[in-house]
């Protein structure tokens, strides 16, 4: 029994009919490339270009391009790393655990923000192959393939092992989801092509005939996909945590990561979802799709997981102090007060006092305010990563090795290149991908009122 | 299908049956394409196919191919050459007077390691940084590949004529040398200077004890240097004499100095030291009590103790010395109280203050027991009155000849520019020097002397002491040993092999009468490397005027200078910068100050606070230093310990033409120095103006922050007095809550423990026998092939050693924020602790590693696979000890490195690479193997011969290098070893963690329970209560 309460307001407004958005989605991808698309295009290449100068030079004269140094093993490349994976998140969290939960809301954006995970956890995934010194052989040697070299086999205790099983698993359940998701629009923008267009979306779109067999294979599919990817939500940030709650560094060695780590990456990911759909829905005219309803509830799941980051900020000064441990009370002290307290007071005033602006009804509404908080937001959860890894490696337990970090120019630049890998495929994406899901956003057309609101 | 009927025409060409087209028309290729190669000019299409094809085949094979690497098998092998079996000569270091015992090890040929003599009375079997080090000089590519006159090569048939003649009609020759303890070559200097008119043999030193010649020549009547005996000492006072570190004989020193610093349960005693001193220096950081005081005061604070303990002794005193110094008085009544146990040393050059102290250690009966004259000292014979002398006459053009013998003063005398003016002058100039060094350079003969591995020759340190070196390689360029060309030059036929023998059966083989066959006491004597014939210590008679002396330095020194004053030192790394070409002592981390690659102005704290200088991270400003006119521009280092209105500069830099690696690093401190007085005076009291200029600068260490914060977990230290009440004095116990008890954190584990059924290997390390003299450092490079990485890289914190030696300050007693403890004491306690990697039963490095790199071994050792190494760093980041190091670069092979790491560059400089440790490559993570190399070697040994390994077969690079023996290495399986008798481990037992009974021990960061092989001794400081 499926009730629809007639206060509820529409999900879509414009009065749209089905017709009407076939042709709004499709027609960003059948149109010719507006100019705006094209100069945001080319500038992401221009990014992409330029990172990955600082790549290659990283990747041919070694990681010493790199401002890191004995004590400070992982900077940027880390941090960046767990920035990528935490955005990724959002895009699992609406697709799937919001699928389970029936949030209908999630249909206008879910699947731009699975597109978000996937390019997110492409760009992420870099940087454990990058970051090591071998990359040309880390890359095949850290997975557990049989070979001839000998008794050799991975070490199933590191977390890094951990990770990339985690890695892996979610970057291929994330591309499954998305692209089961893709499959009916591709067959609609099939059925209105022609020619070439024709060809190469009828291959994408794998035959689909649209009988009510294939839809409902669609559906269970979908719902086994969500099924998957739900534990996925908690699991993939949780085991990057491992890394760092793993080990005995103060200020890594901590019990409360694995939650702390998946509130954190929820959060990132939905400001970094609404820095792309407040965009996207503005350049392709998308205002009735993606609602300033839809704005308003990642607002409120942003300034839920901000607190939850907030408390485990606090938690974990708490028990530093409460542990009695003098090396981690002096890490935690460090940081507020250290070389990097700049990094620790950026890190607090973006992702926890600034989230709560999100309880004025106004603010959460406001599109620009929503816009700058998205970015503050983001800044904010690089500043974590970066406060986690660099404060507590550069200060740790022998006084004698205590260093400074200072990134090089190939730190900036690599970053830089993932930036631009981003973008350009995401601007790939809103231009030839149907952006909004049509065949599911159909379904919701109707069903939040009685009476299409003209 | 229907038949078709239709034809279909090959062209209009066809169907109309052009002539052209029917001849042709029946041939497959029209004749214009050659495919027989009838044709006569060119080649052929076939031809090109095959070309192309032959080229792209050869091409794709030689693309495949690798280089090919000739290892070429000996036809004749040499009898004693084995590959990959080491072959040790021993054989002696010297280089002025710089002297160590040592033994050369080789492999196929090629000397590698340099090792102590254990034998030798003098350095036991300890060794310094330099010493070390020097086996890299001998394939130093800066060396002078054969004679050169006037700058260009020559050869030496050439030279030995046109030398001997010239001198023969240069008039007044001069030889000019650094002290030479060798007998036979001052007798073939003399048949030299004999040859030519009786020329006059000046010495002299670039770190000069014409002092201590002089004070002896005036207290004694002989000018000698006495033999010191730190160990017999309870109590000892030095005035600014760095005898751990550069003073004189310092390996010698160190080893006596450990000895008496060695305590146990059993012998609760260490002997005392107290230093009074401007800089803080390496001997300064070890004493228990260390008072700043200016080097214009130190001559009065000497006859304050000299008063002071007459006084008490019913001797005269004398005038002056009316100061007051801390801990002054407490010396005197120490010394008193230890007569006879007790030892007074100053490193003053000025004479008059060395006749006060001669009679300081005359008063407390030290004479014959630890300053022994009666068995005098070679290591420093330089005259500085003379070599002044010599310098003028040499500027005044009174001098026709002149021949340097492996000297350099042009750069290491106070007035080297005299020198250098001065050379011109003289009709000729020859120089022996091993490189076109700054004095070399100037003079017109250059007659290049072997390195001392590949020479001959013979030593008398000590009266009574000889030893002798032997060549351990074939020359490897085109020199001459000096003494050969001395001979050659005098017109002798011997050669100095033949002569070094002749003399040794003159001698000393006549002398003794263990053996009548010469070859059987030369074959011994080389093979010992040292030979003595005993003598015993005698006090000898003063006869000074101690009046006299006093009243001089009343005169000479004052207690309220307000001007800055300048005190010059040594670095125990670089020393007097002879052998400032060698990276390795470039890189090797200053045990005090932790700078490499530089010279720095040493200011205190208290300067650097007036005058708002703030150091960090190494970045600080330069400062002009003048004095007298002379200006050098030097950066500054905030030095806590440094006396206040001081300042400290370091010799041996500011090379010019030592070669690529030295030239250019720092600043020449020489010329600063004052020789106004008659000898070289490295405190230079007056007219020294100091100016902070706008520029900023960084200076590369490899420690940045310099106290300890308190961590009881890192340091545990206690005094002598609460050591004999508690043995566990100043033991932090951490206690981890489990089930209702606090219990020790090794009884809670997440591991099942390994069990070692065979070794079990670890390390004791005493940090208070260790002084932080930094030879195990040079010595684990050079053992372990470790990288040399270049000043910008020790900026970037990326040096690559395997062993450090941590240097704390205290910070000031009342500290107690965080921002408090980060600040040293003005005049700081100092600790050392050796760090490397600890072997940890439970490795936290082991369970990160993805691809399972780093393992444990069965033997306790924490293994690590470069090749299987992706390097992701993890390991790196989770050893809470930071001993692991990360190849950020590839440094060998790579032309951005080749001016630093020389050793994994050029073709001569690979030649001192350890064969049996791999060279890392790019992008793996490397670390202290505890010379797993060596165990290896050691186990083979003992299982080829059908044994067990005995204790003390085996021995760690650092532990074997340590001049303290302050690193013990051994198996703590082996109920016999020393190291378990050191730990107090009763119980047999096979598992990883033994139950150390030894109160002192202790692991660092025990409470985190990663289970260290590698355990440290309490420091106990001999104070009476603990102060900052």
């Amino acid at each position: 029994m499926h009730v629809t309460s007639s206060v509820r307001e529409p999900l879509i407004t414009g009065g749209k009919t089905l017709k009407d958005v076939t042709h709004d989605i499709s027609r960003q991808v059948e149109a010719k490339p507006s100019l705006g698309w094209l100069l945001a295009f080319l500038f992401s290449v221009g990014v992409l270009l330029l990172g990955s100068i600082a790549l290659v030079a990283t990747l041919w004269e070694g990681i010493g391009m790199w401002g890191l140094n004995k004590t400070v093993g992982w900077a940027w490349d880390i941090t960046n790393f767990v920035w990528w994976v935490g955005i990724g998140h959002a895009g699992t969290l609406i697709s799937a655990v919001l699928l389970l939960f029936r949030q209908k809301w999630r249909m206008a954006i879910n699947r731009a923000a699975e597109a978000m995970t996937i390019f997110a956890v492409i760009c992420a995934a870099m940087f454990p192959v990058i970051h090591m010194g071998r990359p040309w052989l880390g890359a095949y040697w850290a997975l557990p393939l049989p070979n001839t070299f000998g008794s050799l086999w991975v070490n199933f205790n590191s977390p890094l092992l951990w990770d990339v099983f985690a890695i892996s698993t979610y970057f291929a359940v994330s591309l499954v989801f998305w692209y089961i998701g893709l499959i009916p629009d591709f067959a609609t923008i099939r059925d209105r092509a022609s020619g070439i267009r024709k060809t190469i979306y009828g291959a994408l779109s794998f035959g689909w005939d649209g009988a009510a067999k294939t839809w409902s294979r669609y559906e269970s599919v979908a719902l086994i996909l969500a099924g998957l990817a739900t534990p996925l939500v908690l699991s993939v940030h949780t085991i990057v945590s491992f890394d760092f709650a793993t080990s005995v560094i103060p200020g890594w060695h901590t019990t409360i990561f694995p939650p702390y780590f998946v509130a954190g990456a929820i959060f990132s990911g939905f400001a970094m979802v609404l820095t792309l759909m407040i965009v996207t829905r503005k350049v392709f005219h998308l205002e009735d799709y993606i609602t300033i309803g839809h704005i308003e509830l990642m607002n409120i799941v942003i300034i839920i997981t901000g607190s939850i980051v907030g408390i485990a900020y606090i938690t974990e000064f708490f028990i530093a102090w409460y542990s009695g441990v003098a090396a981690e009370q002096y890490a935690f002290m460090n940081r507020m007060f250290g070389p990097y307290w700049w990094a620790y007071w950026s890190m607090m005033t973006c992702n926890v006092i600034s989230p709560q602006l999100f309880w004025f009804k106004k603010i959460r509404t406001s599109i620009v305010a929503t816009f700058i908080l998205s970015l503050v937001v983001n800044i904010g959860m690089w500043f974590e990563r970066f406060v986690i890894i660099v404060t507590s490696l550069h200060r740790d337990y022998l006084p004698s090795s205590w260093a400074m970090f200072y990134p090089t120019i190939s730190d900036i630049g690599v970053y830089l290149f993932t930036f631009g890998l981003f973008f350009t495929l995401f601007f790939l994406f809103a231009k030839f991908f149907p952006v909004v899901n049509m065949a599911e956003i159909k379904s919701i057309v109707k069903s939040s009122s009685e009476k299409v609101i003209k | 299908m229907t038949e078709n009927k239709k034809t279909y025409w090959k062209g209009l060409e066809q169907l109309t049956n052009d002539p052209e087209f029917v001849k042709n028309a029946e041939k497959e290729f029209p004749d214009y394409v050659p495919i027989n190669g009838g044709n006569e000019e060119g080649s052929s299409r076939r031809d090109f196919l095959k070309l192309m094809g032959f080229s792209l085949a050869a091409a794709s094979l030689a693309a495949c191919e690798a280089p090919v690497r000739k290892a070429i098998p000996y036809v004749n092998k040499p009898v004693d050459v084995n590959p990959s079996i080491p072959n040790y000569y021993a054989s002696t270091f010297s280089s002025g007077g710089d002297y160590a015992s040592i033994v050369v090890k080789t492999r196929e040929g090629r000397p590698i390691k340099i090792d102590g003599n254990e034998l030798s009375p003098i350095n036991k079997g300890g060794i310094s940084a330099i010493v070390e080090a020097s086996v890299l000089s001998l394939y130093d590519k800066q060396r002078l590949a054969g004679p050169h006159i006037n700058g260009a090569k020559s050869d030496w048939a050439t030279i030995d004529s046109e030398v001997k003649a010239k001198l023969a009609a240069a008039g007044t020759v001069k030889i000019v040398t650094n002290t030479v303890i060798s007998p036979s070559t001052e007798s073939v200097i003399q048949q030299f200077s004999a040859a030519f008119g009786g020329a006059e043999i000046i010495s002299y030193d670039p770190i000069s004890n014409y002092g201590i010649t002089k004070a002896a020549e005036t207290s004694y009547g002989t000018a000698v240097l006495p033999t010191y005996n730190f160990e017999k000492a309870s109590v000892i006072v030095s005035f600014g004499a760095d005898f751990l570190g550069t003073w004189i004989s310092p390996i010698e020193f160190a080893r006596q100095y450990g000895q008496g610093r060695k305590i146990s349960k059993e012998k609760p005693t260490m002997s005392r030291h107290f230093q009074f001193e401007s800089n803080l220096s390496l001997t300064g950081a070890n004493a228990d009590y260390r008072t700043p005081i200016k080097p214009s005061q130190s001559g009065l604070a000497i006859l304050a103790l000299y008063n002071a303990i007459a006084k008490q002794s019913g001797a005269a005193t004398v005038a002056g010395g009316a100061i007051e110094i801390t801990h002054l008085d407490k010396a005197a009544k120490e010394l008193l109280a230890n007569k006879g146990k007790s030892i007074v040393v100053s490193g003053s050059n000025d004479p008059n203050v060395q006749v006060i102290i001669n009679a300081i250690n005359d008063l407390l009966g030290n004479n014959g027991v630890t300053v022994d004259f009666s068995k005098p000292s070679y290591f420093r014979k330089g005259d500085d009155a003379k070599m002044n002398q010599f310098v003028a006459d040499l500027k005044a053009g009174r001098i026709g000849g002149v021949v340097f013998y492996n000297c350099n003063p042009v750069y290491d005398f106070v007035k080297g520019a005299e020198v250098a003016e001065g050379i011109a002058k003289a009709k000729v100039s020859v120089a022996t020097n091993i490189a076109m060094d700054e004095t070399a350079s100037l003079v017109q003969y250059v007659a290049p002397d072997h390195h001392y591995l590949e020479s001959w020759n013979d030593f008398n340190p000590r009266k009574g002491e000889y030893s002798l070196s032997q060549p351990a390689i074939s020359p490897l360029f085109d020199s001459r040993q000096a003494q050969d060309t001395f001979l050659v030059w005098a017109g002798a036929t011997t050669n100095y092999y033949d002569f070094l023998q002749k003399n040794w059966n003159s001698t000393l083989f006549t002398a003794q009468s263990e053996t009548s066959n010469f070859q059987e006491f030369w074959d011994r004597s080389l093979f010992n490397g040292v030979y003595s014939v005993p003598s015993e210590s005698a006090p000898v008679a003063n006869i000074s005027d101690v009046a006299l002396a006093a009243s001089s330095v009343a005169k000479a020194y004052k207690s309220d200078n307000t001007a800055t004053e300048l005190s010059i030192y040594t670095k125990v790394g670089i020393g007097n910068g002879t052998f400032a070409n060698n990276p390795w002592l470039q890189e090797m981390s200053d045990p005090i100050s932790k700078a490499t690659w530089d010279n720095y102005l040493t200011v205190s704290q208290q300067w650097a606070n007036e005058n708002s200088l703030k150091m960090y991270e190494g970045e600080t400003k330069k400062a002009k230093v003048t004095i007298g006119g002379k200006t050098l521009v030097v950066p500054i280092l905030v030095q806590p310990g440094q006396a206040q209105g001081t300042v400290g500069l370091a010799l041996g830099y500011g090379r010019t033409k030592a070669g690529r690696v030295a030239d250019g690093v720092g600043v020449n401190a020489y010329e600063l120095a004052d020789s106004s007085k008659g000898f070289t005076n490295f405190d230079v009291t007056e007219g020294v103006s100091i100016e902070i200029t706008a520029d900023t600068y960084k200076i590369a260490q490899t420690q940045t922050h310099q106290t300890y914060m308190g961590r009881e977990f890192v340091i545990q230290e206690a005094t002598l007095g609460e050591y004999k009440e508690n043995a566990s004095a100043g033991r932090y116990h951490p206690k981890v809550y489990k089930e209702g008890e606090f219990v020790k954190p090794s009884k809670i584990s997440l591991w099942k423990g390994h069990k070692y059924s065979q070794h079990h290997w670890g390390l004791a390390i005493d940090m208070n026998s260790c002084i932080g003299c930094g030879a195990c450092t040079i010595a684990c490079q050079v053992e372990n092939n470790v990288a040399v990485v270049g000043k910008q890289e020790v900026l970037n914190r990326r040096e690559m050693a395997w062993i450090r030696i941590d240097r704390y300050y205290s910070s000031p007693a009342d500290a107690t924020s965080n921002k408090e403890l980060e600040v040293a004491a003005d005049n700081p306690e100092v600790t050392f602790q050796p760090m490397m990697c600890q072997h940890c039963n439970n490795a936290p490095c082991e369970t990160v590693c993805p691809v399972a790199a780093t393992t444990h071994s069965s033997e306790g050792l924490n293994q690590m696979t470069y090749n299987r190494c992706i390097g992701t760093r993890y390991c790196a980041n989770n050893c809470p000890y930071k001993v692991r190091r990360f190849n950020w670069f590839k440094y060998h092979d790579n032309k951005d490195f080749a001016a630093v790491n020389v050793a994994q560059n050029d073709d001569m400089g690979k030649m001192v690479l350890n064969p049996d440790v791999t060279v890392r490559a790019r992008g793996v993570i490397e670390k202290c193997s505890m010379c797993v190399q060596r165990i290896q070697a050691g186990k083979l040994t003992a299982k080829r011969e059908g044994r067990k390994v005995n204790d003390g077969e085996i021995n760690v690079a650092c532990a074997s290098a340590c001049p303290t023996t302050a690193i013990v290495f051994g198996d703590m399986n082996d109920t016999n070893s020393k190291i378990t008798q050191m730990l107090k481990i009763q119980e047999e037992t096979i598992s990883a963690i033994k139950e150390v009974n030894e109160e002192r021990a202790y692991h660092v960061l025990e409470e985190i329970n990663v289970s260290p092989n590698v355990w440290y001794f309490t420091k106990i400081r001999n104070k009476d209560k603990s102060e900052a």
